[in-house]
């Protein structure tokens, strides 16, 4: 697993043929709704193609309005910390990510003062 | 027989972490949880209505422990996310955290098998007191003043707990802790209003969320582990205790099921998109609650089991991440699959849990919560739940394995994480697959007996497709790119009033304060000194109190004077 050789998801071809069985399974499951009986116990429900238009109106949904949600809420990273942090140095407010994390087995998480 | 309240070994065990180090402190920390949990399931065996450890404050007669199938099935719980949590920070020296971590779980365990409210209160508070410390504990400056936050919210809940308390207390002379209900207003029954707030609060519900995805995020790897196993399922087992069917948490678990997730889609932080996450958990199990037939309780307490196990191993699975890159913001990370490929199998065994993929855990417990909704005709409560089953497979299900396993190779130095932390997250792999293909070990720990078979060809097919399209949704917007790139940033929430708008109008406030000070004070100093001018004016030398006076003027005017006398003497 090293940088150099190709992994499996680097090579364009294995990413299209995984799509490609990922997509025949989403239209044989659509394609269930019309074969199997389900019972149902909610008025819509019962409507083939029910569960699966839902599931991707509803994602489909949920994304565009999240990004839209990012024109009125999204604010800099630092835009508490600015406020928040003035007493503490600059290099404490970074907190882990200003720790290095080399090659050695201690590092990120907070203490690890030895005791 | 010899009867330990299940909290005692971990206070022990805490006291002992003080002066044990190294492999002693390793193999009592992890003793605890086991021989606990044989300790418990021996207590649970003994028949119905265990209890024990009667004290008496004041008047009221108290009670340490009392277990009935509810509380034993938490009990269990929480020795078993000890243990995994254990074994996942057993690399850290670090002994504020180990401490602090014993002492959280034990108070967790007082406060599930509190048998009456005042020794809940106690544990309540104590799992405040001991948990900010594993905040704390990252020691950074985000962390102290997101900690700061943390303990303030909970202690506010603890007082409302309190004060709900002495309002009970005095109405039922009893503090029996069982169900309460919330009938009538506030104004007739401030006690249960009071009780129910503070447990919400705990409960993240919607308004007073932001504790949990402000603190949780700041803690160290290890440390969010732990606090997103307990805090909150102990306010779900209360809320279950004592609110079971209460109609309003239907639609209080409903929005919390619903408004993460779209939060959770443009957040960066990985482990703050699991913050939010875990709230749309908590929804599914108080929307159980609310709906309260024997189905919907089994359902949501059934769900917090998995939670804390399938949101554990993710929680593990970033926190590895973070333990081993130091990054953990979406925008950073990319492409350690080549690199970490065990956490990566790991962490999708946990995304497929929490997305209930049918042979996972999540499925055979959120179902039941479902079914229970739509036989009980909340028709628009389940189509809010199916909307948030699908979104949390967007994002805990997709995105968290995605953006930091897949997507751009963000080419980060990385290698697997201690072998602790893989045993950790193997544990509870294992767990949620096994719960996942034979649920029926974690049914017949549930507090009431039914049956339920969450494996029939409706359910499965119906989740199937749920799933399968919610994916065709991420993989047509990924390939469209229309879905929102990661971006370093801060999005707006509730806390903005209280860490933004209140500072601001405070901050604004003392300013025109202090400034309006400052005018009186230099007016009354300007004031002063002109006066002060003026005097020394007219007594310095030349000034008209320090002339000299001609004798002969003084004369004319004592003449003028007694002129004037006489003119008026003559009237």
């Amino acid at each position: 697993m090293s940088g150099e050789k190709q992994d499996f998801f680097d090579n364009p071809n294995n990413i299209r043929n995984m799509l490609r069985v990922f997509y025949v399974i989403c239209a044989l499951l659509f394609a269930a709704d019309f074969v199997v009986h389900r019972h149902t116990e909610f008025r819509f429900e019962g409507l083939p193609g029910f569960y699966p238009i839902y599931g991707f109106v509803g994602c489909v949904i949920l994304v565009f309005a999240a990004k839209w949600m990012r024109t009125f809420l999204m604010r800099p990273e630092d835009y508490y910390d600015k406020r928040e942090l003035t007493d503490f140095n600059s290099d404490d407010s970074d907190g882990i990510d200003a720790l290095s994390h080399e090659d050695t087995n201690t590092s990120v998480n907070g203490g690890h003062q030895r005791v | 027989m010899f009867e330990v309240a299940p909290f005692i070994p971990f206070f022990i065990a805490a006291a002992l972490g003080l002066f044990l180090r190294g492999w002693m402190r390793a193999v009592l920390f992890i003793a605890v949880p086991v021989v606990g949990l044989a300790n418990l399931w021996l207590l649970g065996t003994g028949g119905a209505g265990i209890e024990f450890g009667h004290y008496a404050i004041l008047d009221f007669n108290l009670l340490l422990f009392k277990a009935d199938k509810l509380s034993l099935l938490f009990g269990y719980l929480f020795h078993i996310a000890a243990l995994i949590s254990v074994i996942y920070a057993l690399h850290v020296r670090d002994t504020l955290q180990q401490v602090a971590s014993m002492l959280y779980a034990g108070s967790a365990l007082g406060a599930v098998f509190a048998g009456d409210l005042l020794t809940l209160f106690i544990f309540w508070e104590l799992l405040a007191l001991t948990s900010v410390f594993l905040v704390w504990a990252r020691r950074s400056g985000r962390a102290y003043v997101a900690g700061l936050r943390y303990f303030t919210l909970h202690i506010l809940s603890g007082l409302l707990l309190l004060g709900g308390i002495i309002f009970y207390g005095q109405t039922h002379g009893t503090l029996e802790f069982d169900q309460i209900g919330l009938d009538g207003n506030v104004l007739d029954n401030p006690a249960s209003w009071m009780i129910f707030l503070a447990f919400g609060i705990k409960c993240a519900f919607p308004f007073f969320h932001n504790w949990l995805t402000d603190a949780y995020p700041e803690s160290t790897p290890t440390g969010t582990v732990f606090l997103s196993a307990f805090t909150t399922k102990v306010a779900v087992y209360a809320l279950a205790r004592a609110y079971p069917g209460t109609e309003l948490l239907v639609y209080i678990g409903a929005t919390m099921a619903c408004f993460p997730i779209f939060y959770a889609v443009i957040e960066n932080d990985l482990r703050r998109v699991l913050a939010y996450s875990l709230i749309n958990q908590l929804g599914f199990m108080v929307v159980g609650i609310g709906i309260g037939t024997s189905l919907a309780i089994n359902g949501a307490v059934a769900h917090a089991f998995n939670d804390v196990i399938f949101k554990g191993l993710l929680f593990m699975s970033m926190g590895a991440v973070l333990h081993v890159t130091g990054k953990i913001n979406g925008s950073e990370l990319g492409g350690l699959y080549k690199k970490m490929p065990k956490t990566t199998v790991l962490c999708i065994i946990g995304a497929a849990s929490i997305s209930a993929f049918p042979l996972f855990s999540g499925f055979v417990s959120k179902s039941m919560v479902m079914s229970a909704a739509i036989k009980n005709g909340y028709d628009w409560v389940w189509l809010i739940l199916l909307f948030a089953s699908a979104g949390v497979f967007h994002h805990a299900g997709i995105k968290i394995p995605y953006f930091a396993f897949f997507a751009h190779d963000a080419k980060l130095p990385a290698r697997e994480p201690p072998v602790n932390m893989l045993i950790a997250m193997s544990i509870a792999a294992a767990l949620c697959l096994i719960i996942g293909v034979y649920p029926q070990a974690l049914y017949s720990l549930l507090p009431y007996d039914i049956s339920y078979t969450p494996y029939d060809v409706t359910h499965v097919l119906t989740q199937l497709q749920l799933l399968f399209f919610s994916a065709l949704a991420f993989v047509w917007l990924n390939l469209r790119h229309l879905y929102p790139p990661e971006l370093p940033s801060v999005n707006l929430d509730v806390e903005w009033i209280y860490r933004r708008l209140v500072p601001d109008a405070l901050r604004g406030l003392f300013n025109r304060l202090f400034a309006l000070d400052n005018r009186l004070r230099s007016a009354a100093v300007g004031g002063v000194a002109r006066l002060v001018e003026g005097v020394a004016n007219h007594h310095r030398a030349d000034g008209i109190m320090a002339r000299n006076w001609l004798t002969g003027s003084m004369v004319a005017g004592v003449v003028l004077l007694l002129g004037i006398y006489l003119v008026l003497g003559w009237l």
